[in-house]
């Protein structure tokens, strides 16, 4: 275990050597020096190198947003997207309701009817209620067939809590927000 | 007190919840004469979404994302806890992989939380600088969550039995260059602060709270370590493989505000030594251990506790056999350290009790869950 720290302060920072060294010969030289320091506002003057550090305009560290839009991780858990074949541009939903049942503040909603001919059942309707989502990814990791996918779109902003329940075509296409450039 | 000819008549005055420096929506009711504070009450409850009650009407797994909004800060710490409790009810143990995985990310979440204290502790204190600075680097931080598991703050990053991603290309060099670059920016935070004048007098001897007393509150983490307990979990009684790694507890003396502060910044180096010995024996092979679809994990009862940035967060599993938990009660930390808020603060100024408020590091979310 480490000893007390008012001790030890500071002493894992080798790059703090020479104002170490610079500190520990002020304390040496006695109090008058003691005061001269406290006179000199030199704890203050330290902390101020640190700003003025930052000064330079290849620190700035701000993003630019909405003007310029930031790069959002591969994995992003934003807007739901329901995939379509890229060829066929079938859906790729089989309505097994998996999804549906991992969700757990259960808003989405599949609908689907049993296709006599083949005994498959088929999507008819998906709802997503996004107001609740919360998105945690439960919903895409269930999916047997990554039909349902969380995206990287992040602006779901609506004016109407109607708004932000997506139905099947809201989903297929994704939202389209207002792109604002200068 | 003695009294005095300049004694005035005692003052209620509510701070908050609308206070900004009460860090969210805690109401503290003041009795005041003149600038001293003679007692305080705190009303909480303003951030209270029932979150105990919410896991009884969901899956063991489906209750996972809502730990993560307990507290918001660390939701990395609270996934794991959970996942531990329901892994031992389960007698089920990560891969060694997904341990390491693991502890890697939760003390990047101790790093992330403990600079998101220390940015906004300094700006309830009055220094602004220090804000921006630990910011920046805890964007560097969430950026690597987001990296890895697609959130930045809920980030729903372990499941029950390991860890629901693999690690993403570039993982190691991202979480290698952070670990390098860190400890230079907290010798900056450290210039801004440690010696400061201001910083110093506006610390020293305030909010004092001896080992004696944060034993009877039940207080955990930092503040009873700054009273000079090295009392800490991970060393105590370890959990997901810390024992492998070496590191130091670092404790104070005074266990008054300015060895809070010390305390912490110490961690934070530590943090980045455990991150970056995890990452040099990071072992190979499955992240996730074999788990049934449908978890229901026989009749029995659990309690894990684990070291959260804040103090001990313990979670007690209750099962009846059931897909649904019985019972989950959160023992958070935030909670039990804001006990001591009363005895922290009698004697002090008005202004010292926004410097106490911050320094005890709680999160209203998991105060009030």
């Amino acid at each position: 275990m480490m000893g007390p720290l008012r001790s030890t302060r500071k002493t894992d920072s080798p790059r703090l050597s020479l104002s170490r060294v610079f500190l520990g010969v002020w304390s040496r030289a006695g109090a008058a020096f003691a005061l001269l320091k406290k006179f000199l506002l030199l704890d203050l003057l330290e902390g101020l190198r640190v700003t003025f550090k930052a000064q330079h305009p290849s620190k700035i560290y701000t993003e630019q947003y909405p003007a310029e839009r930031p790069a959002v991780a591969e994995r992003y858990r934003g807007a739901p997207r329901l995939n379509n074949h890229p060829e066929t541009n079938q859906t790729l939903c089989i309505a097994c309701d998996l999804c549906a049942i991992a969700c757990p503040e259960n808003l989405i909603v599949v609908g689907s009817v049993r296709n006599p001919a083949t005994r498959r059942k088929e999507l008819t309707t998906f709802t997503y209620d996004l107001s609740r989502c919360m998105f945690c990814g439960l919903c895409e990791d269930a999916c047997p067939v990554d039909a349902l996918e969380l995206t990287q779109d992040f602006e779901l902003a609506s004016y109407t809590r109607e708004g932000l329940i997506w139905d099947r075509q809201m989903l297929e296409e994704g939202p389209r927000p207002v792109r604002y450039s200068s | 007190m003695s009294a005095t000819f300049l004694d005035t008549n005692e003052l209620e005055l509510n701070m908050g919840p609308q206070h900004p420096s009460t860090h969210g929506v805690l109401r503290v009711i003041l009795k005041l004469d003149g600038e001293k504070v003679l007692g305080t009450e705190c009303v909480i409850g303003y951030l209270h979404r029932g979150v105990e009650k919410i896991a009884e009407a969901r899956t063991y797994q489906q209750f996972a994302p809502y730990v993560d909004r307990m507290d918001y800060i660390s939701a990395v710490s609270n996934g794991l806890g959970y996942c531990l409790a329901v892994e031992k009810l389960l007698n089920v143990t990560a891969t060694p992989r997904a341990r390491a995985v693991r502890v890697i990310l939760t003390e990047l979440n101790r790093i992330a939380s403990h600079l998101f204290w220390l940015g906004t502790h300094a700006l309830d204190i009055g220094a602004t600088t220090p804000l921006f600075y630990c910011l920046r680097e805890r964007e560097e931080v969430l950026k690597i969550f987001e990296n890895y598991c697609g959130a930045r703050l809920t980030t729903h990053a372990f499941r029950i039995g390991g860890l629901q991603y693999e690690l993403y290309a570039g993982f190691e060099d991202q979480v290698r260059a952070f670990c390098g670059s860190f400890p230079g920016r907290v010798d900056e935070y450290e210039e801004l602060l440690t010696h400061n004048r201001i910083w110093t007098s506006r610390l020293r001897g305030v909010g004092i709270l001896n080992a004696e007393e944060c034993k009877r509150f039940g207080v955990t983490g930092p503040v009873l370590r700054a009273a000079g307990v090295a009392w800490d979990l991970r060393k105590a009684q370890p959990y997901s493989g810390y024992e492998q790694y070496e590191f130091h507890v670092p404790t104070g003396e005074a266990g008054d505000t300015y060895d809070r502060y010390l305390v912490r910044v110490r961690e934070m180096r530590e943090s980045v030594r455990i991150i970056e010995q995890a990452l040099a024996m990071l072992p190979s092979g499955p992240v996730m251990a074999k788990v049934p679809k449908v978890i229901k994990p026989a009749p029995g009862e659990v309690y894990v506790s684990i070291e959260a940035p804040k103090g001990e967060l313990g979670y007690y599993v209750v099962s009846d056999g059931g897909k649904n938990p019985y019972r989950v009660r959160v023992r958070p930390p935030s909670f039990l350290n804001l006990q001591a808020l009363d005895t922290m603060c009698r004697g002090a100024l008005v202004a010292d009790v926004v410097a106490i408020i911050g320094t005890i590091d709680m999160v209203m979310g998991e105060v009030d869950r």
